[in-house]
């Protein structure tokens, strides 16, 4: 494909690209700097799990546990003295092997008992992260993080102690995490997590291990969200067992179903636009829930899709209506020709 | 007679004091067309829900190709060559016409996720090959002018075909079409006969629950007749059309286990 044609088909996602690599050009306020840095973190977060619950059909609620454990496995391992690069692979390791122990018994309940089942996994794991006292240091947590470890190349070193080269570290996550995203959901693995969703009898009799599958969708969500737990952790500097607990969970499933379940943008618009919200009701103290609920209630009644159906609606609308224009045009022109010839 | 492809013995099952499939022996030879027929409640759609796995068998066994599948899972079962429609057409029906032809073949490809991810050789060719097979099952199903289409958008009739065409997608030795032309009007069961004639000279046998006689009739190799759970006569329709037992069972004749 040469470049004049992908600069044709794809500039919309070309222009996202080059404003999300402008940001620290852009945005001059240091506030709103940090709420775009935790957007992307959490963009990371709810697209993972619009994997498990989006494509592959399964509400796992214990996924903020995953994030929480790759937060702590950072924490602890890099103020052990291990680089951040070995230690956030290694959590996200750990993540997914506890995940597979989650697994084995909670896949073989189903829809909303699957959802039950893996949100008690979730508390427990918010109930270790904050009773180990020796490990994770109870409810108080652990502070005094190290920073993300420096690369260090022949020519160059880059820190990760400004506000822009963390940034830049959870954008490359972001982007790192919707390459794999895409790979897969446009693929027969994509194709085998959504048969599952859809019709779970008839994908076992065409000969697909539904267990598997969902095992495999699962683990490689935890896997991606404990890689954005360990990212976060260094961020933030000190980290609580509040990073593991099921309102977090509950905020990327709102993020996931207002921006749009089973999309890949859903998840990232819904993050930064719920996230942008909150920030600006923050002026009316608790009741902004109360806006923020009645919002939500309306997305989910109306719009089923999320903000991407809103999104895919106008577009097809006005795709209709410019069709509807151009033959109407030539409609015009054909007439006028024949009246010309006449 | 050629081999035998499926060979049911004794198969039973029981719905607590209901005996749904009561020792059941049939024999499905390589090539043929095999009609099941009974009246509503014989058991014809649990005998294709034990052989596919969709439930467990009380007692008895299947075997395939002379192996015993009997405690096999549903989806071993598909990949050793026997796939299945559904009474009510089953289909991925928020998908595509392609994607629920791919995924039938999925049971066929080696993809997996790091192979998606890297895009392959392995992803290429699995690729390559399942748009291949896509493009002629478009062909030989009839819906080569709706790839596109989801499926809530499709008649009944076509969804039918749809729903044999993802079954016949991973090139299985044997498929069970359960109630290929239910709902259906006249014509368009002219057109799914033709389809399964042309899956029998495919070289794919044929297992087939229907209602519809004349069809039957006229399709099928031999038949197997069911009432209440038990096998009550079995053999080529010229036969089972004058067998006194299978007009008493039609007419609502006794229990004849």
């Amino acid at each position: 494909m040469d470049i004049k044609k992908i600069l044709k088909e794809k500039w919309p996602y070309l222009f996202l690209l080059l404003v999300a690599f402008a940001v620290p050009v852009l945005v001059s306020s240091r506030y709103v700097f940090q709420v775009i840095v935790i957007s992307v973190v959490w963009s990371v977060a709810a697209l993972s799990l619009n994997l498990v619950l989006g494509y592959t059909g399964l509400a796992s609620l214990a996924h903020a546990g995953f994030f929480g454990i790759g937060a702590y496995g950072v924490a602890l391992l890099t103020r052990g003295g291990m680089s951040f690069w070995l230690a956030l692979p290694l959590s996200a390791l750990l993540a997914t092997v506890v995940g597979l122990f989650i697994a084995m018994p909670a896949l073989r309940t189903r829809e909303s008992y699957f959802a039950i089942s893996t949100l008690c996994f979730g508390v427990i794991i918010y109930i270790v992260a904050g009773n180990w006292l020796s490990l994770t240091g109870g409810h108080t947590g652990i502070i005094g993080i190290p920073r993300v470890t420096p690369i260090r190349l022949p020519f160059l070193t880059i820190e990760f102690t400004s506000l822009t080269s963390q940034y830049y570290l959870v954008l490359v996550l972001l982007l790192l995490t919707l390459f794999v995203m895409h790979r897969l959901v446009y693929s027969l693995q994509g194709l085998t997590f959504m048969s599952i969703r859809n019709n779970e009898v008839l994908a076992e009799a065409v000969g697909i291990n539904a267990f598997s599958t969902k095992l495999l969708s699962f683990c490689i969500a935890n896997f991606i969200v404990a890689l954005a737990g360990g990212v976060y952790a260094p961020l933030m500097g000190s980290i609580s067992p509040t990073v593991t607990m099921h309102i977090l969970t509950f905020n990327w499933l709102v993020f996931t179903l207002l921006g749009g379940v089973a999309t890949l943008a859903g998840p990232i618009i819904g993050a930064f636009a719920i996230t942008v919200l909150i920030e600006s009701l923050y002026f009316l103290g608790e009741y902004q829930l109360i806006i923020f609920g009645a919002l939500l209630i309306v997305v989910i009644i109306y719009f089923p899709r999320g903000l991407m159906g809103i999104y895919d609606n106008l577009s097809l609308k006005a795709k209709d209506f410019y069709q509807q224009r151009r033959s109407g045009f030539k409609d015009v022109q054909r007439i006028a020709q024949s009246r010309g010839s006449d | 007679m050629c081999n035998a492809l499926l060979k049911v013995e004794d198969l039973t099952k029981q719905f607590g004091g209901l005996l749904a499939v009561n020792k059941v022996n049939f024999e499905v030879y390589e090539g043929e067309i095999l009609a099941i027929i009974g009246p509503n409640g014989a058991g014809k759609t649990s005998i294709f829900n034990l052989i596919s796995k969709l439930m467990p068998a009380t007692s008895g066994s299947v075997h395939f190709l002379n192996e015993n599948i009997t405690g096999l899972k549903s989806y071993q079962v598909a990949a050793r060559g026997i796939t299945r429609t559904f009474q009510a057409t089953s289909l991925f029906d928020q998908l595509r016409v392609v994607d629920n032809l791919a995924i039938g073949r999925r049971v066929r490809t080696r993809t997996r996720s790091w192979d998606a991810i890297l895009h392959n050789s392995v992803w290429k060719k699995d690729k390559e090959e399942t748009t291949l097979k896509v493009m002629m099952m478009l062909g030989f199903i009839g819906l080569q002018e709706k790839p596109f289409h989801f499926v809530s958008s499709l008649s009944q009739e076509e969804q039918k075909r749809l729903a044999i065409g993802v079954a016949l997608m991973s090139d299985p030795k044997i498929i069970l079409l359960d109630e290929p032309c239910g709902g259906i009007n006249n014509d368009e069961t002219e057109g799914i006969t033709q389809l399964i004639r042309n899956i029998k000279e495919a070289g794919i046998t044929v297992c087939l629950i229907e209602h519809k006689m004349r069809m039957v009739m006229g399709l099928a190799d031999r038949i197997v007749v069911l009432n209440y759970g038990c096998k009550i006569a079995e053999g080529e329709p010229q036969e089972i059309r004058s067998n006194p037992t299978v007009i008493e069972a039609y007419l609502g004749g006794g229990n004849h286990c």
